[in-house]
């Protein structure tokens, strides 16, 4: 039964809120869909990076005579090809960007400071020689002391990564310089005032560790530069806009004259918002005069692009007896990578934020260190935050004897909550997704010995941002849809529905693609759980200028007045007296016409989307822990999130469970771990344990849909909320299982194995 | 005049005043009071923030209307993963 939402805007829904056949749905499970390293280009060179082997040294020289000898070598490129540029941050899309660090990712300069941070490419005919290049590379090195440790690097005494960079935000100015980038805080009330007035005080250290996205498709690209510098990028990217203002920043190019496609991507999660081999392949481009085309290893993957940060965290919460949280302090100290930037400010902002809390203060340390720049990873900065935070609001449970559900509802944010970063909230549905918890079967089945229950919520802002997207009807009365922002969880197929039902046409005669960015305006990424949110307002506008067209085509042709017509259940119809001689015409009726009536018939939306609504979730794990190995088994996972309205609710479930699947591994097995030489040991799948299919269970997923009042259909942001909870349930499952409260992550069975033998509690299931 | 508050660290640039009632109209015309009172505040306005404006947060917009009754936060910028 077609519905009509309720946020004042009259479109029936015939598909939006349906399950639909996913349009990309062919050639993914065919093998036909082009991800990054499936383009190829005639003639193209193969381009490979040289990688430093140190984690922090000083470049003294860089000869590269001997590899641009080498036959079939046909470019090679170093610092001295990208001109440096200046300190300072500079609005990219919505992203403050520092060029200076942002060219010294791309390729050292002065110092190396990561292991296989990027020295120097070549382009050549073939794999064999580019790889033999790269060994006839000179580079000189004076090795410098490293630090790989957050707390390490804060030290005065620390090696220091960059001699020039002075803590901001704390006055007056140090004296000297220190790898601690950033101090940021927020506060809220009196928090001494606060833990005056608490009857229970919970205070605790954590530690997490950096972990990767996992995206299953490491990082390519394929650049073709032209003689009039005309240049033409495929990359696997979350927004190909931002490629494009990169690389033109990088390499002094006109933005015009670069035009960048995204190809299907095989997971980014935040990962893919920076670049990396793209600067680098159009480099190479125009120095060899041909197409080159770079692939990352999965090793260049782990030990050259961005996990997100690892943390130490100190948090202290008070709470009077009867249970209301009266104060929140945390520390957090969050680890950037070799340049500044780590998301510690949105972890300040979002530890607290489920909570209504009168007096909060965090205190967060934006810090670098001798690894891989950071990049943004789901919810990038408040998994971390949270996890600290939800892992004492579950101590405060047991200490209050409170049921842990039951605590949180007593102190959740509600529409009309002050947030601890400032704001208001407006309607939200964190009360929502803890009632809908506790009514599961899986809330009330019973646990075994050495089983435990789990509960945490999470949440995150979202955003919008820029967004373009077009609609034009074809002469059979189909619809061509471009959206510029990558499609990663569902898009095309959202943005179908949403247009079908705009324009009252079947969504089968609806075939979205993602345009190249000469084919629409600025996008920014998708990223922050914005391209559903916002690529949805940008179709309804496109849709609203094609409606307006028709009506004013409709009453030319039936000498009616302007407002004599209207748009109404996929026709343009007369009102009023008379109405009924006019027989009602569709989209496809006048396809048919188009020629004849003002020529093609086409909408266009450019937007900069406001209003998205905060997204909170709850999540709920049953697990197992075996006592003899230290191993811990999900046995039942439920996630219940605010999605105000999920246009295609498969998607959104599987934004809920990958979010599950990606934290269980954060919290369970996932880490870098280095060497006392700074160097990554675990670069590859087999040693960086991420969960797989046998080692989850079906992770149910309950779609709350409290709407958005500020937007067309309701929606909110989903893709990242679902990342934040986990780490803490599993946390707080495996305390009630063993009675041991783990605070550093990952908690994996080596971890859990010495805790249960220190207590004596190592032995086998059946207790012999 | 609407209530506005600064959040975090751009308190260490008005010499620690958080709060100012102000007769802005627009974020626009927001951040040319705020920089006229408090000039070290101008390049992080002009940066990037966000403004919440009754609770409703808003990035990289200018001509956002303020009412006379609004509560204002400027606060950091919100990207995402």
């Amino acid at each position: 039964m077609p519905q009509t939402n309720g946020n004042g805007h009259a479109v029936a829904q015939t598909y939006v809120g349906t399950r639909t056949v996913r349009p990309d749905g062919v050639d993914k499970v065919t093998g036909r869909a082009r991800f990054g390293a499936d383009f190829s280009l005639p003639g193209q060179l193969v381009g490979r990076v040289l990688r430093s082997p140190h984690a922090h040294a000083r470049i003294v020289a860089i000869d590269t005579s001997r590899a641009e000898q080498l036959p079939g070598v046909k470019a090679v490129v170093t610092r001295d090809d990208f001109p440096d540029q200046s300190s300072e941050f500079i609005p990219a899309g919505e992203m403050l960007i520092n060029y200076r660090d942002v060219v010294r990712n791309v390729l050292a300069r002065e110092k190396v400071l990561y292991e296989g941070h990027p020295v120097a490419a070549v382009a050549a005919t073939s794999v064999a020689i580019a790889k033999r290049a790269l060994k006839l590379i000179d580079v000189q090195y004076e090795v410098l002391p490293h630090v790989i440790d957050v707390v390490e690097a804060m030290r005065p005494d620390a090696p220091l990564l960059h001699e020039d960079l002075y803590t901001a935000g704390v006055e007056p100015k140090p004296a000297k310089p220190s790898n601690v980038a950033k101090r940021v805080e927020i506060s809220l009330g009196d928090i001494e005032a606060g833990f005056a007035k608490a009857d229970v005080i919970v205070e605790r250290e954590f530690t997490t560790q950096p972990v990767h996205q996992g995206y299953i498709e490491p990082h390519a690209a394929v650049a073709s530069v032209s003689e009039d510098g005309s240049t033409e990028i495929w990359c696997s990217t979350q927004g190909h806009f931002i490629v494009r203002a990169h690389c033109a920043r990088l390499l002094g190019l006109d933005i015009g004259k670069v035009r960048v496609t995204a190809s299907e991507i095989g997971g980014g999660f935040g990962g893919k918002t920076v670049v990396y081999l793209e600067p680098l392949a159009v480099a190479l481009s125009k120095k060899a005069k041909r197409p080159v085309k770079m692939v990352m290893s999965r090793e260049e993957v782990f030990k050259a692009s961005g996990p997100t940060s690892g943390a130490h965290i100190k948090v202290k919460m008070g709470a009077t007896k009867d249970g209301r949280f009266v104060a929140g302090y945390a520390e957090l100290r969050y680890q950037a990578g070799a340049f500044q930037g780590s998301p510690v400010q949105p972890g300040v902002m979002c530890a607290y934020a489920p909570y209504d809390i009168e007096n909060v203060k965090v205190i967060g340390y934006d810090v670098v260190s001798n690894r891989p720049k950071v990049a943004a990873y789901r919810a990038p900065g408040a998994p971390i935050s949270e996890f600290a935070v939800e892992s004492v609001v579950d101590e405060l449970a047991k200490k209050l004897e409170i049921d842990p559900v039951e605590l949180r509802l007593q102190n959740a944010a509600r529409e009309g909550t002050k947030a601890a970063y400032g704001p208001k909230f407006g309607p939200i549905g964190l009360v929502d997704t803890l009632h809908a918890v506790e009514k599961t079967n899986q809330y009330t089945t019973p646990l075994g010995e050495w089983q435990g229950r789990g509960v945490a919520s999470g949440f995150w802002f979202n955003i919008g941002g820029e967004t373009c997207a077009s609609l034009t009807v074809n002469e059979d009365g189909t619809v061509s849809l471009m959206a510029g922002t990558p499609d990663i969880g569902g898009l095309r197929a959202s943005l179908a529905m949403v247009a079908a039902d705009e324009l009252g046409v079947p969504y089968e005669k609806v075939r979205p693609i993602i345009g190249d960015t000469g084919s629409l305006g600025f996008n920014f990424l998708t990223g922050g759980s914005r391209s559903c949110f916002s690529g949805a307002m940008a179709i309804v506008e496109a849709a609203k200028e094609i409606k307006a067209d028709l009506c004013a085509r409709a009453a030319k042709l039936w000498d009616l007045k302007a407002d004599q017509v209207e748009f109404k259940d996929g026709h343009v119809r007369a009102t009023g007296a008379g109405a009924d001689k006019h027989t009602p015409m569709s989209v496809a009726d006048f396809a048919k016409v188009a020629g004849k009536t003002g020529g093609p018939i086409g909408g266009y939306g450019r937007i900069n989307a406001q209003g998205a609504g905060p997204s909170f979730g709850t999540h709920l794990v049953d697990l197992e822990v075996d006592p003899e190995t230290g191993r811990v088994t999900i046995l039942r996972y439920t996630v219940a999130q605010d999605a105000g309205k999920a246009i295609h609710p498969s998607y959104v479930e599987g934004q809920y469970q990958g979010g599950a699947a990606q934290g269980i591994g954060w919290a369970l097995n996932e880490e870098y771990i280095y060497g006392a030489d700074g160097k990554l040991q675990n670069a590859g799948f087999l040693d960086y344990r991420m969960p797989v299919a046998s080692d989850l269970p079906m992770i149910d997923a309950i779609l709350v849909e409290v709407p958005n009042p500020r937007h067309p259909y309701g929606v909110r942001g989903v893709g990242e909320t679902p990342i934040v909870p986990p780490m803490a349930a599993i946390a707080n499952a495996i305390e009630r299982a063993t009675g041991i409260r783990f605070t550093d992550l990952p908690i994996s069975p080596p971890k859990v194995l010495k805790a249960l033998r220190e207590r004596g509690l190592n032995h086998p299931k059946n207790g012999s | 005049m609407a209530r506005v508050v600064l959040v975090g660290n751009l308190v260490q640039l008005t010499g620690g005043v958080a709060q100012f009632d102000l007769p802005a109209t627009s974020v626009k015309h927001l951040f040319a009071l705020l920089a006229e009172r408090h000039p070290a505040l101008a390049p992080h306005l002009e940066e990037g923030v966000a403004v919440a404006i009754d609770g409703q947060i808003y990035q990289d917009t200018l001509l956002e209307p303020i009412a006379p009754d609004s509560e204002v936060f400027v606060m950091p910028q919100i990207a995402g993963g």
